[in-house]
């Protein structure tokens, strides 16, 4: 066995999050290590790598007692770990990311020469060709995290652990990664493999571990596991059925909220048309770099509309910067919720209300009344688990303080809301939650734009959808003609 | 692009204010040698570099410790104690003195480095007590007063002599910057030192040895305060326990007029020396208009004019970044 930690406990100021769990792992191995969010997943990882001390248990690690006190000893044993939050430095190159701690030398000084055809050999092999040189902040989520990817399998580590590695791939940069884990196997190295696409489990990994509520509850082939069992192991109970959340009728027309046409800025978002009525959940489908993300930044002001119009509420409008939008009503929950938002120290009640607080004043003193209401209403409506809410938002697993930052805009009572992929790195069980959510609130009069990469999602939920294809929309289909093979031959349609 | 141009490749906002921070100190040159007889006399370059030497050292320290995303301010306080211990070595030897002083500064570094990362305090707190510990153990140990160095052993010939025709500060400052740039830019430890200012949970996610890193950085810069303090007692021929005062905003000027960034994560040895000479061209250039008679300026002016330096760089540093950062 490579990995063996048993009965590990671990409590965070008199708060258990592990209770004596355990994982075990063997060479060339795939693990899965699935759980709610909040289980403890990530917590076992960092307990593991020297991130946290353990309050009790043992781990062996390739035959010996271990206690890493630091990463930088994990690392050097043979354990390379690509965190859950991004961890890179953002002001360094791709080049010095990628070595950063085991730079190649020459006379004791840095072969930079070496470090950059490195890098560049490293990534190729992931099919991506960018300018090492530049600093990991130039890039884009994806990008960051094949680069994060990549400097975990240069390491010649005998494990690999990955903390939901693929919440901002797409499905062609996942098969990438897909590969890559395979050859690692191939070579005799395990590899730990945390996520919440149950899809993406089964296809890449050889057996799972169950966590729930700080325990492990189940270990098991991944082929003797049915996803029905799996769930349940992982939730406690049954999962409700995914089902339609859309009404299935007729879309009355109702008035167009918010109307792009034939928007465009650069190269990456050509032709764009677009509407969202009142009431309703408009979904935008496409591959990777079909410019869904981009045009959701055009409407939000974020980068400028050079072609096209923009008319909100039957308004022309020209957003300079983001505040614009948010002035008439326009708000974006982004993709890069893993960096882009969060105030790591401030509580929950801070970072979820931060954007409302001028609208909760009264007499130029926070109405702390009406905080408190609007804050437990959405820990309570989202599921957020936190011990309070005062809570600094760091210490919440991954997939709360994305939950924190949903409840964010939703607080803000916008009239449109853009959303994208508002699920990721949430768990199975909060998924439906989170649909529900903007199902009822777009039935109570919200317009909800919503960007999803995962078909069953926009087949559940929207009430029409944009598919966009090489920067262009390509087709909107009404709920009626919304079926899977609908969106799949539209998102692969190729313009001439 | 050949790899001597490369530190002036404009790549980033700080690559931009490294390149103007060269264009002013020129202009300023220039402008100097144009209004004033003796400017580019040899004998105001010389006293020049030896006197603006010790300051361009304390720099050199301090770019390390912003680079991490911290600060020392006990540098001044140390400078002035090391003067201290160096003038009470002096009469041993003049390699006592020399090394009396440095081991002077290490003692403050190794302080500072424990404080911040086995205590967990913020440098800016940590640093402000030992300067002021400095500073008292200095007055201590001299009773209070300047405390005369030994002229027979040759201690006085590090502050005061020549070398090759150059002052042997400025030789000493020299390689102290060569060192510098060699650590920061070809050794492994400048890009961790770089990436630990990037954020430090991350650096030390990575692998980094964080505390080990920032514990050697506050140690240098105790180090370079020390020799700024030897070097001070050498030349003045006395341990002067109350100089050093305002010496560390001489220094955070000079690193952020270079380019360096407050937030840590960036910047570069050449340009804080640019920066530090360029601040120290500013006096030199005031003293030349006190001669003219045109103003009078008193040592408070001086920290006036300092100080509104500083926060010019700094809300420009400031305008800078949001720039660049807009989409
Ligand atoms: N530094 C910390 N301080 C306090 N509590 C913490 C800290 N880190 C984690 N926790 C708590 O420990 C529990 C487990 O968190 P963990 O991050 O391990 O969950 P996870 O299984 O990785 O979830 P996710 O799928 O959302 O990433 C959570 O309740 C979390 O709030
Ligand atoms: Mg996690």
């Amino acid at each position: 066995m490579l990995l063996s930690m048993q009965g590990i406990s671990k409590a965070f100021a008199g708060v258990a999050a592990l209770n004596a769990a355990s994982l075990e792992v063997e060479p060339a191995e795939v693990m899965a290590l699935v759980g709610q969010n909040g289980a403890g997943k990530s917590t076992l990882i960092k307990i593991l790598t020297g991130v946290y001390r353990r309050d009790e248990g043992s781990i062996a690690f390739a035959g010996k007692e271990v206690d890493f006190a630091m990463p930088a000893d994990a690392q050097a044993a043979g354990i390379a770990t690509i965190y859950q939050e991004i961890n890179l430095a953002p002001q360094r190159s791709v080049a010095e990311n990628i070595h950063l701690s085991r730079e190649p030398k020459r006379f004791g000084m840095i072969d930079h020469a070496a470090m950059r055809r490195g890098a560049e050999a490293v990534l190729a092999t992931f099919n991506l060709s960018i300018d090492v040189d530049r600093p990991v902040a130039h890039f884009d989520a994806a990008t960051r995290q094949m680069v994060a990817i990549a400097r975990a399998v240069t390491q010649n580590a005998r494990l690999v652990i990955m903390d939901e590695p693929t919440s901002s791939l797409d499905e062609r940069e996942v098969a990438v990664l897909f590969e890559t884990i395979r050859t690692l196997k191939r070579s005799g190295v395990a590899v730990i493999f945390i996520g919440h696409r149950l899809d993406e489990l089964y296809a890449i990994c050889d057996r799972v571990t169950i966590m729930r509520d700080g325990q492990t509850v189940a270990k098991s082939p991944m082929a003797d596991m049915p996803k029905m069992a799996l769930v349940r192991h992982m939730l406690g109970k049954e999962l409700a059925a995914f089902q339609a959340l859309a009404p299935d009728r007729e879309t009355p027309e109702r008035p167009v909220r918010l109307a792009i046409e034939n928007a465009g800025a650069g190269v990456r978002v050509r032709d764009v048309s677009l509407t969202v009525r009142e009431g309703e959940i408009s979904g935008l489908a496409g591959l990777l770099g079909s410019g869904r993300t981009e045009t959701a930044r055009l409407i939000f002001g974020a980068d400028k509309m050079q072609r096209g119009t923009l008319r909100m509420e039957g308004r022309e409008r020209s957003y300079r910067e983001p505040a614009d939008a948010i002035a008439d009503g326009i708000g974006l929950v982004s993709e890069d919720r893993k960096i882009d938002g969060i105030v790591p120290d401030m509580s929950i009640r801070e970072n979820m209300t931060v954007a409302l607080l001028p609208k909760l004043k009264k007499a130029g003193i926070v109405d702390r009344a009406r905080q408190d209401e609007i804050v437990t209403r959405y820990i309570r409506a989202l599921g957020i688990k936190c011990a309070s809410p005062d809570q600094p938002i760091k210490e919440l697993s991954g997939g709360n303080q994305q939950k924190v930052l949903l409840a964010r805009w939703l607080a803000t009572d916008p009239r449109v809301l853009i959303v994208d992929e508002p699920t990721r790195g949430i768990d199975i069980g909060a998924k439906s939650e989170i649909l529900k959510l903007l199902r009822r609130l777009a039935d109570e009069g919200l317009s909800v734009l919503m960007i999803s990469s995962e078909l069953e999602e926009l087949l559940a939920a929207a009430d029409r959808v944009t598919v966009l294809s090489d920067g262009t929309s390509v087709a909107a289909l009404p709920r009626k003609d919304l079926t899977e093979a609908a969106l799949l031959s539209a998102m692969a349609h190729q313009v001439e | 692009m050949s790899t001597l141009l490369r530190p002036f490749a404009i790549k980033s906002s700080g690559d931009l204010a490294r390149l103007s921070v060269i264009l002013a100190l020129f202009g300023l040159i220039l402008f100097g040698a144009l209004r004033y007889d003796n400017f580019v006399s040899s004998y105001n370059i010389l006293s020049f570099l030896r006197y603006n030497s010790m300051f361009a050292l304390i720099a050199l320290g301090m770019a390390f410790v912003i680079i991490t995303g911290g600060i020392d301010l006990s540098v001044g306080g140390t400078a002035a104690m090391a003067s201290v211990v160096a003038a009470l070595c002096s009469p041993y030897h003049w390699a006592a003195g020399l090394l009396g002083g440095i081991a002077a500064g290490l003692a403050v570094g190794a302080l500072n480095g424990f404080i911040i990362t086995k205590m967990r305090i913020q440098p800016f707190i940590a640093t402000l007590a030992t300067m002021l510990a400095a500073y008292g153990t200095g007055l201590l140990l001299a009773n209070n007063q300047s405390v005369s160095v030994s002229y027979d052993t040759g201690f006085t010939v590090i502050g005061q002599d020549d070398f090759l025709g150059f002052p042997i500060p400025a030789w000493i400052a020299l390689a102290v910057y060569v060192l510098g740039w060699l650590v920061l830019e070809k050794l492994p430890v400048g890009r961790h030192i770089l990436a630990i200012g990037d954020g430090e949970a991350t650096a030390g996610l990575m692998g980094l040895k964080v505390e080990r890193t920032l514990a050697a950085v506050y140690l240098a810069s105790g180090a370079l305060a020390g020799l700024a303090g030897v070097i001070l007692a050498s030349q003045f021929g006395a341990g002067q326990p109350t100089e050093g005062v305002g010496w560390e905003l001489f220094a955070i000027a000079s690193v952020v007029v270079g380019g360096t960034l407050l937030t840590g994560g960036s910047g570069s040895v050449g340009a804080t020396l640019a920066g530090a000479l360029l601040l120290a061209m500013v006096f030199n250039i005031l003293n030349f208009e006190n001669g003219l008679g045109w103003i009078s300026l008193s040592a408070y002016w001086q920290s006036v004019i300092r100080g509104t330096f500083l926060l010019i760089v700094v809300v420009l540093q400031a305008k800078l970044m949001a720039r660049h950062n807009a989409p």
